[in-house]
């Protein structure tokens, strides 16, 4: 499980690691086309094919980039760097297996942190060019991840409380470990992230992903300045994103299937095939979630985030006072 | 011993260039600067040896006390303490270096800030109360003094009047702590102190005494009001070393006094750094994002950062109390890095302000703007410091971070309720200030350094002399190496933690040798090396690949802004439209944030006004109504003052008379 164990099969890890960097990044595109098209179908809509999101990244990819004229390096290095974090991020979350290389070089708190390094470069990159739009963006992420971060990081820090450590791998193994059984800080905490998880997505209530409505969007307002490869990146890196947190969900709270450490060939192969599944199951839940509500106001943000954050914190609290019954 | 004697050359060397600095005057004034740094540079040396090789240095004068003398002591807790002092002074001195020589030079900064250095570098080898509290006295009138710089501004004066004011009153607090720790024997010396362990009221007296001797000194919520005022109103380098490493010798002294002096801890002692801690985490960054001054800004981030170390070193104390040395390492490490970290990206911070207002005049973010096309290296190294004070990883905010939130986790395992309730509460507000700090930090850096000039000043901007730039890209470094070579430092520091709290960190338990680990590797691990490699690997095999499949062409156009760029730069979101959404959230709350909205009646040509207001409760209570309380009393006792000698008399036999009868019921 820690690094000694591994350095023996050190090149083994390092491919496993890059199968799985790689598959996240190529399975993303597809997760977003799931939510897409079962938005379509409930809506009875025509809708794009399911692998509209890989031909516009291979659109956007090939279109020559538009850089405003007042925009400074930061503008042109950020989405790069935005990508690597949210990749390095996804590629700590254990997917089909637990014992993966990344699962002991940085604990879940860094996970938290990583995402947060992604979100300010984009913010900043928002404010880069020097229009309302971008402002206004990076300013409402801001405020939204003062309220998903914390709460994001109770969450985790009950978690970890609960499975005595912080590797996400170690918190995955004690769930798989543990017979199921309903704790009330798991609930709590379970609700909590799917709210978070909505929000650091930019998802409906929080955000809206296909609006251009000035006076709404978010996410889409910061990155109203990118074209071509740069936008790219930054639709990949979202996509990126949504994968990272519905592999969080299914790894913490459903990790059934999930091949173990020592696990072989074989055991990897069924974990992968589980993995993928819970994701596409993911995918047409949010789908179905996204159709069934309504936007929320900017300024009632807040209530619906202070709720994750009031869970987070009683689930905490239940941790700490239940940590003899549970370790 | 050579290290005592560089020792005494260094020391010797800052106060000759005080005494010399003070009789001289024009450009002379400039050699202040190389001497600190070589004299700071000197000591920082010598610090390392002591850190890293044991030994204690001591030495005793025979000025001070009579029969008590002056003993001055190195050990590894101020040397750990002196390598962060001294590395501030050093990047200080040599962004002085670069100051103008014709028009920055005056006789009121130059012959201070030797003085500054020397008295701060003596607060920390004191060993006996009397020279502890000697040195503490010098270097708050001397950084009172430097606070008052530009003397006829009466902004300065008000806020070295509030500073002087609160300087008393810590060190009257602090008078009243080594009283208490010395005992009715009177043995000022701090061996004699540690031998002899006071009562717990007593201790909790003490303890007292010193959070507010310390936390006034530091920026404690509630005792931070002078900071946001006296940190900014000094010249910037100044401000660089009172914020960024003048808070670090008042931690220091909370340090020396609640885990070295005061004997073995209980476990209640923990409450009220963990508390006021939290609380000034959390207030310093609301006040610090509804602000739009950006020295003032910077100190009240500071107060957010002294928050922090304080919940940590309170959460050591906690740990040590109940005899987990492991847990309390991990939570003083957390603590230690944390000073070393914040010293180095708010000097940083502090210092690439002071180029900003060399380069435009202006600490007003709403004149700001563009700042990255015109000063590309400050703006560079000013990036990496925003990003590692957002405790953002692989920067070094982000290792300090990572050690509290592990002893948060730990926390469980403490028997005391109090204490249980207290550290996931805690943890909640460390997190809240954590993604506070990210956004105030994206504020202050994309409204200065970002967008276009708001400003004429701001548009024809120049970056400063290359000395200048150099100091900012060592501490920019610096942060950076911290980052990676957390597992180094805590290292380092284990001879600190040691003798603190008698327990470690596992060293080189992790799966590489630059892994940092917290407890056991199958526990908690972070490894910044790794991470930073893999990072800056798919960082380029991105862009490499990019380049290679995409369309190179790169058009550079007008923004798109939805297809109504307007060419005047107002239009940009301003650093109070960017605060808005915070105020609504978190105002409301904290300061009685009230926004509204005048609408001239239609016909009315008037413009509509929108007036925002914020009520500093803290202010009101903790300042006002004392102030008021204080006024109150001298005017009621101000007829003491126009008696007849007889009256007088009868006062004074009266006095006696009640001391006597004290004197007789207590013996």
């Amino acid at each position: 499980m820690t690094g000694h164990d591994m350095t023996g099969s050190l090149l083994v890890q390092f491919l496993a690691q890059g199968v799985q960097m790689t598959l996240v990044l190529l399975i993303s595109p597809l997760a977003v086309g799931v939510v897409r098209r079962v938005k379509a179908v409930l809506m009875r809509r025509q809708g794009a094919p399911l692998l509209q999101a890989y031909r516009d990244l291979v659109k956007l990819v090939r279109k020559e980039a538009i850089v405003a004229e007042s925009a400074s390096w930061l503008f042109r290095t950020a989405p790069y760097l935005i990508f690597a974090l949210t990749w390095v991020a996804a590629a700590l979350v254990p997917s089909f297996a637990s014992g993966l290389m990344f699962n002991w070089a940085a604990d879940v708190v860094a996970l938290v942190a990583l995402l947060g390094a992604a979100r300010a470069l984009l913010a900043l990159a928002g404010m880069d060019v020097g229009t309302s739009f971008g402002g206004i963006g990076s300013s409402r992420e801001m405020m939204i991840a003062t309220l998903a971060e914390p709460a994001m990081m109770l969450i985790v820090l009950t978690l970890a409380i609960a499975a005595g450590t912080t590797r996400l791998a170690g918190v995955a193994d004690f769930f798989i470990a543990q017979p199921f059984a309903v704790r009330v800080s798991m609930a709590l905490s379970l609700i909590a992230l799917l709210i978070v998880a909505l929000a650091e997505n930019a998802r409906i209530p929080v955000d809206n992903p296909i609006t251009h409505l000035e006076l709404t969007m978010v996410h889409e307002a910061m990155v109203l300045e990118y074209s071509g490869r740069h936008l790219a990146l930054i639709e990949s890196a979202s996509h990126l994103k949504l994968v990272l947190y519905f592999s969080l969900l299914v790894c913490l709270f459903a990790p059934f299937g999930m091949a173990p450490a020592a696990a072989g060939l074989a055991g990897w192969l069924v974990g992968l095939l589980a993995w993928i599944a819970k994701i596409m199951l993911c995918a047409a839940l949010l789908g179905v979630w996204e159709v069934s509500i309504a936007k929320m106001r900017v300024f009632r943000l807040p209530d619906f985030l202070g709720i994750a954050f009031v869970f987070g914190f009683i689930a905490i609290l239940l941790a700490f006072l239940s940590r003899g019954v549970l370790a | 011993m050579p290290e005592l004697s560089a020792l005494g050359v260094a020391l010797g060397a800052l106060t000759a260039a005080a005494l010399l600095a003070a009789l001289l005057r024009g450009r002379v004034l400039a050699l202040v600067y190389p001497v600190c740094a070589a004299a700071a540079g000197l000591i920082a040396i010598v610090d390392l040896t002591v850190l890293l090789g044991g030994g204690d240095l001591k030495a005793a004068l025979p000025i001070g006390l009579p029969a008590i003398g002056l003993h001055l002591r190195l050990d590894a807790l101020s040397a750990f303490f002196g390598i962060v002092v001294n590395g501030g002074i050093v990047a200080a001195s040599v962004y002085g270096m670069g100051l103008d020589a014709d028009h920055d030079l005056t006789p009121r900064v130059e012959p201070l800030f030797p003085l500054f250095a020397a008295a701060m570098n003596l607060v920390l080898v004191a060993d006996d109360a009397y020279a502890f509290l000697l040195s503490w006295e010098l270097m708050s009138l001397a950084s009172w003094a430097l606070v008052l710089a530009r003397h006829t501004d009466p902004e300065s004066q008000r806020a070295a009047h509030l500073y002087l004011v609160m300087a008393a009153i810590g060190t009257a607090a602090l008078l009243f702590a080594f009283g208490g720790l010395a005992g009715p024997a009177g043995g000022y010396a701090f061996d004699t102190i540690r031998a002899h362990h006071p009562a717990p009221l007593v201790a909790a007296l003490i303890l007292t005494a010193a959070l507010v001797g310390c936390g006034s000194k530091g920026g404690l919520v509630p005792l931070h009001a002078w900071l946001p005022l006296a940190h900014p109103a000094a010249p910037s380098h100044v401000s660089a070393l009172m914020s960024g490493v003048m808070t670090k010798v008042a931690i220091y002294g909370f340090v020396r006094i609640a885990l070295d002096l005061l004997g073995p801890p209980s476990w209640w002692w923990a409450l009220p750094p963990i508390v006021l801690g939290a609380v000034s985490a959390v207030l310093g960054l609301l006040y610090a994002v509804l602000d739009r001054d950006l020295k003032r800004v910077l100190a009240y981030s500071t107060i957010e950062n002294v928050g922090v170390i304080f919940v940590a070193l309170g959460l050591a104390l906690a740990f040590r109390a109940n005899g987990k040395n492991e847990a309390a390492a991990v939570a003083m490490a957390a603590g230690l890095l944390h000073v070393l970290n914040h010293s180095w990206f708010k000097s940083l911070l502090f210092l690439g302000a002071g180029a900003i207002l060399h380069a435009t005049g202006r600490r007003d973010l709403e004149g700001l703007g563009g700042l990255i096309h015109r000063m590309p290296r400050t703006a560079f190294f000013c990036l990496v410091g925003a990003l590692a004070i957002s405790a953002l990883p692989p920067l070094n905010g982000f290792v300090s971070e990572w050690l509290l939130f592990q002893a948060v986790i730990a926390a469980p395992e403490l028997p005391q309720p109090a204490l249980q309730f207290a550290s996931p509460a805690v943890g909640a507000m460390l997190a809240l200030a954590a993604a506070l700090a990210a956004a105030c930090f994206v504020r202050v850096y994309g409204i200065a350094f970002l967008g276009r000039p708001r400003s004429l000043e701001a548009a024809n901007a120049h970056d400063v002399p290359l000395i200048q730039q150099a100091a900012l890209g060592g501490l920019a470094l610096l942060c950076v190496l911290g980052g990676l070579l957390g597992s180094v430092l805590t290292w380092a520091i284990a001879p600190v933690l040691r003798a603190l709290v008698d327990g470690a960190l596992p060293a080189g338990d992790g799966p590489t040798p630059l892994s940092l680990v917290a407890f056991d590797p199958a526990r908690s691990i972070y490894d910044a090396p790794i991470l930073a490699l893999f990072i800056t690997i798919s960082s380029l095999a991105t862009a490499f690949i990019v380049h290679r499949v995409s369309e190179r062409r790169t058009r550079r156009a007008p923004a798109w802004d939805c297809g109504f760029p307007d060419p005047s730069p107002a239009t940009q979101y301003t650093a109070a439209s960017f605060a808005q959404p915070l105020r609504r959230v978190y105002g409301a709350l904290a300061f009685s944030a009230r926004d509204t909205v005048e609408m001239p009646p239609p016909g009315d040509l008037r413009p509509a006004r929108l007036s925002v207001v914020l009520v500093d409760h803290l202010w009101r209570i903790f300042y006002t109504a004392p102030g008021r309380m204080v006024l109150a009393v001298s005017l009621r006792l101000n007829v003491l003052q126009f008696l007849t000698i007889r009256r007088y008399l009868v006062l004074m036999f009266g006095a006696l008379v009640i001391l006597l009868s004290i004197a007789a019921v207590t013996t």
